[in-house]
């Protein structure tokens, strides 16, 4: 039981959410940067080899455009489709493999990252299929390269979407962040369950439930803006 | 510049395929700028997107510059497409760039530095009038300043062949026409041909040299508007000048004289009722300028049977102007 009333109390709050702020903040960050650098290819890989896709023929094949396509997709679905709970476990000695351990913020980034990779992909697809085909067309008939057109054309134009689906991967990331620091993961998770939980403070289920609030919300208004100056449209 | 030789381009198989292009076969001049007209469907865009290799024919040669594209590989086929400008009826402008931007796109592809891509983009955009509008977004451009964007980009890597598909057919007619006067004033001064597919044949009459039609994804007529203009029963000179329905001929002769070149400026009705001493009414005229001559069609009715007219129709066929009987028939 934790005594609201002790001289220490506000201070050792203070520290404790600072410290859990910090870890959540370095799990999602590094969890996101990961997701963005491998979901980012993955989802024009995906759009890519579909049917009449630029990557119809990959490495001049038509069959490996198609096999690539429908591995992505099964993968996608499938890290989709776990329960994060289960994954988080299940994939205990991988996340060894990587990072050397399995418990930790450290740690915790690798699930987290895992399972944003194939809803960012996803988002990523969506994004660049809302391209109008014209474009791409515009593109190939000045006589550009496909890494161009992906580059100059379909990235720059699916941006302000992509923007949105990652505002959207962030609230998921810090919501798995939070379920990850009752495995031991640290972070704002840990702090509701240890102190909020564990040892009743209201006051400190509070803070955490305001921190996190303020934090996706702050990352939603942000996006929505973000993504509205990037697309220049008519005010 | 351009020869496509026995084109075919088929979409589906079985009871679904559908023939867009069929046996097609096309010679554009250099610094030509020549039109294909057609219904929507007729296969007018995959026409011209063979031409860049945008889609590959079934069979067919096509060669541009004379270099054949339809064998060329990949890296070959994009350092050709580089020499050739694009622009489309929907524009197909990045919203993400600046109009600057988007013509500095054709200059990236090309890998020009950045320092000449902004001269080169500048002069472009001077050029189309749009210097005024580099720094902004297609979202905040009208339809025609779009159109301009467009052709700047299109232009900006320096090609001698600019294709255009249905470049003017999403804009109000006054914009239509400052687009083709744009494009006139631009391929004469750069010195470029030009293929345009419209289904308008106020834009084939405006600017273009030469014209085909197109029917079914095969070419019906194909020619120098002065040429098709003088030919007998050609269905692009009838689309050129309108002259409507014919009415009942009541007893009378009804003809339709096409004036071509020099036949244009002459008295050929005074002249008619002079020689002849007969009443000639004109039930309709259409007359235009068409490569710099005046050319038309005149619909008369004569009065009396066709056999009453034999010296004056004799008369005039005799000056070499080309003479239809569209009324009257044999009395
Ligand atoms: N990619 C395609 N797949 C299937 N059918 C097509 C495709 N492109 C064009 N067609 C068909 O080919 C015919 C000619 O099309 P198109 O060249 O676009 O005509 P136009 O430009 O004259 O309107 C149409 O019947 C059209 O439906
Ligand atoms: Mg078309």
């Amino acid at each position: 039981m934790i005594d609201p009333s002790s001289p220490t109390f506000w201070t050792e709050l203070w520290q404790v959410l600072l410290s859990g702020t910090g870890q959540t903040l370095y799990m999602v960050g590094v969890a996101l940067l990961v997701t963005v650098i491998i979901g980012l290819p993955l989802g024009v890989l995906l759009v890519g080899t579909e049917k009449g896709g630029l990557f119809e023929r990959l490495f001049g094949s038509r069959l490996v455009a198609w096999v690539v396509n429908r591995v992505l997709d099964f993968v996608v679905n499938l890290g989709r489709s776990i329960p994060f709970i289960i994954l988080m476990i299940a994939i205990i000695p991988f996340t060894r493999l990587v990072v050397g351990t399995s418990i930790g913020s450290t740690a915790a980034i690798v699930p987290l990252a895992l399972v944003a990779i194939p809803f960012f992909a996803r988002m990523v697809e969506i994004s660049l299929k809302e391209v109008d085909g014209g474009l791409t067309e515009a593109a190939h008939s000045l006589g550009a390269t496909r890494w161009q057109i992906v580059r100059k054309v379909l990235i720059p134009e699916a941006l302000p979407g992509m923007v949105l689906g990652l505002s959207t991967t962030v609230t998921s990331i810090i919501n798995f962040s939070a379920m990850v620091g009752t495995l031991a993961g640290g972070g704002l998770g840990d702090v509701a369950v240890r102190y909020g939980y564990q040892r009743y403070s209201t006051i400190h289920m509070v803070a955490v439930i305001v921190i996190i609030y303020l934090i996706v919300q702050g990352l939603a208004v942000v996006a929505t803006s973000l993504s509205r100056r990037l697309s220049h449209a008519p005010r | 510049m351009i020869s496509l030789s026995h084109i075919t381009k088929t979409f589906g198989s079985g009871d679904s395929a559908v023939h867009a292009l069929d046996d097609v076969s096309l010679n554009v001049a250099d610094g030509q700028i020549f039109g294909v007209v057609g219904q929507s469907g007729a296969g007018k865009s995959t026409l011209i997107r063979t031409v860049n290799m945008l889609e590959r024919p079934d069979s067919g040669l096509v060669t541009v510059a004379g270099q054949e594209l339809s064998g060329a590989g990949e890296a070959e086929l994009r350092a050709a497409r580089q020499r050739i400008g694009m622009i489309f009826q929907h524009f197909n402008l990045l919203s993400s760039r600046t109009v600057l931007g988007n013509v500095e796109l054709a200059l990236e592809v090309i890998g020009v530095d950045s320092r000449q891509r902004k001269a080169r983009a500048s002069e472009i955009l001077d050029l189309v009038g749009l210097t005024s509008k580099s720094s902004a977004y297609p979202s905040q451009l009208s339809g025609g300043q779009k159109q301009r964007v467009g052709i700047a980009r299109a232009l900006a890597g320096k090609p001698r062949l600019l294709l255009s598909d249905e470049a003017t057919s999403a804009l109000d007619p006054e914009t239509t026409r400052s687009i083709l006067e744009l494009v006139k004033t631009i391929s004469t001064e750069l010195g470029l041909t030009v293929l345009l597919i419209t289904h308008e044949m106020d834009v084939v009459k405006t600017i273009c040299d030469s014209a085909a039609l197109l029917e079914n994804g095969r070419i019906v007529e194909q020619g120098p508007l002065v040429q098709l203009i003088s030919t007998p029963g050609s269905r692009l000179a009838l689309d050129l000048f309108p002259l409507g329905a014919v009415p009942p001929p009541a007893g009378n002769t009804i003809i339709d004289i096409t004036f071509s070149g020099g036949s244009a400026d002459r008295p050929v009705i005074a002249q008619l009722s002079r020689t002849h001493g007969i009443d000639v009414v004109i039930l309709g005229a259409a007359i235009e300028t068409i490569s710099g001559n005046q050319a038309g069609r005149t619909r008369l009715q004569l009065p009396g049977s066709v056999e009453n007219n034999t010296a004056a129709l004799e008369d005039l066929r005799s000056q070499g102007l080309l003479v239809e009987l569209v009324g009257g028939g044999k009395s």
